[in-house]
């Protein structure tokens, strides 16, 4: 595990290398699922304001 | 074959089906990172000359190659969009340009630091893959900021469309740029089909990646076109039918 985690010497490089990929790639996931919920809400907003 | 392709573009059967998929989609995906990640970092033996430093490429390769396979469905999405006047194209072509960003943004970031144990740089403006990729970033960010500059959508979707087809040329300088100038960045290991230079034990892991990556741009592609496509249809019948059934997702 300890060797591993080392990554013959480039422990630094490779990890960072996964970390930023890993916060990119679930930052594009949520963002759009957040987005979808503003856009509902919205909607729902403006369909109650319609039948005023 | 035609009938299939404009009832998908009709924009409640792409909602509809589009929401059958994406659990599937997500599962197929989650599963193909698991087992990449698993080869990638654990199965695949360190490199002879690179150690465990070439691990990097797990993630540096997909991202690269999906930077450009990203930039080709937008230009051309967008050439559709232009020619046939098809909605659900055009927003094909914007919801990828964010997407492909993120790709390049990772290619460029994960190169680099896969560069300077290598290299001994982070970055180097005389190598003509580190610009030609810079270049890509700084296209798909115009892309982004020309839309959102131009009032008047169409128009805005329009021009998107011709800066996208006019960045093309940009692509075949990212791919040869290692082949006809013979600077930094290695040249291709595994786009040799005939006789790729890299392990098997090492290729596999890399190919299930890039699968996983694929499937990754479909799903944030089909989130984000299915957001573009209810805002845009919020006036329809559709779209209050399907925000009142809360079965749907």
């Amino acid at each position: 595990m300890a060797d591993f985690l080392h990554m013959g010497g480039y422990a630094a490089f490779v990890w960072s290398a996964y970390a930023i990929s890993g916060v990119v790639l679930i930052a594009s996931l949520l963002l759009p699922l957040f987005e979808k919920k503003k856009i509902i809400k919205r909607i729902k907003h403006m369909l109650q304001e319609d039948q005023i | 074959m035609y009938k299939w392709f404009h009832q998908l573009g009709s924009p409640p059967t792409f909602y509809r089906w589009s929401g059958r998929w994406l659990p599937w989609l997500s599962l197929i995906c989650f599963v193909l990172f698991v087992i990449g990640l698993y080869g990638g970092l654990v199965y695949a033996p360190a490199d002879y000359q690179q150690s465990d430093s070439f691990r990097i490429m797990y993630v540096h390769v997909p991202a690269a190659w999906m930077s450009m396979f990203v930039y080709m469905v937008m230009a051309i999405s967008g050439a559709i969009a232009i020619i046939w006047h098809m909605k659900l194209a055009e927003i094909v072509m914007l919801s990828s340009a964010p997407i492909g960003a993120s790709f390049t943004f990772l290619a460029l970031v994960t190169g680099s630091i896969w560069g300077k144990p290598m290299w001994g740089t982070w970055w180097e403006w005389g190598d003509a893959r580190l610009v030609s990729e810079l270049i890509l970033l700084f296209l798909y960010i115009g892309v982004i900021g020309l839309y959102s500059a131009i009032d008047d959508k169409r128009k805005a979707a329009q021009s998107v469309a011709i800066l996208s087809l006019v960045g093309i040329i940009n692509i075949p300088i990212i791919h040869y740029s290692v082949i006809w100038l013979n600077t930094l960045h290695q040249g291709p290991t595994v786009t040799k089909f005939d006789n790729p230079s890299i392990d098997t034990r090492m290729l596999i892991p890399l190919l299930i990646m890039a699968v996983a990556f694929k499937l990754f741009y479909g799903i944030v592609l089909l989130l984000r076109s299915r957001n573009e496509v209810l805002w845009r249809e919020r006036r329809s019948q559709w779209v209050k039918d399907t925000l009142g059934d809360k079965t749907d997702g």
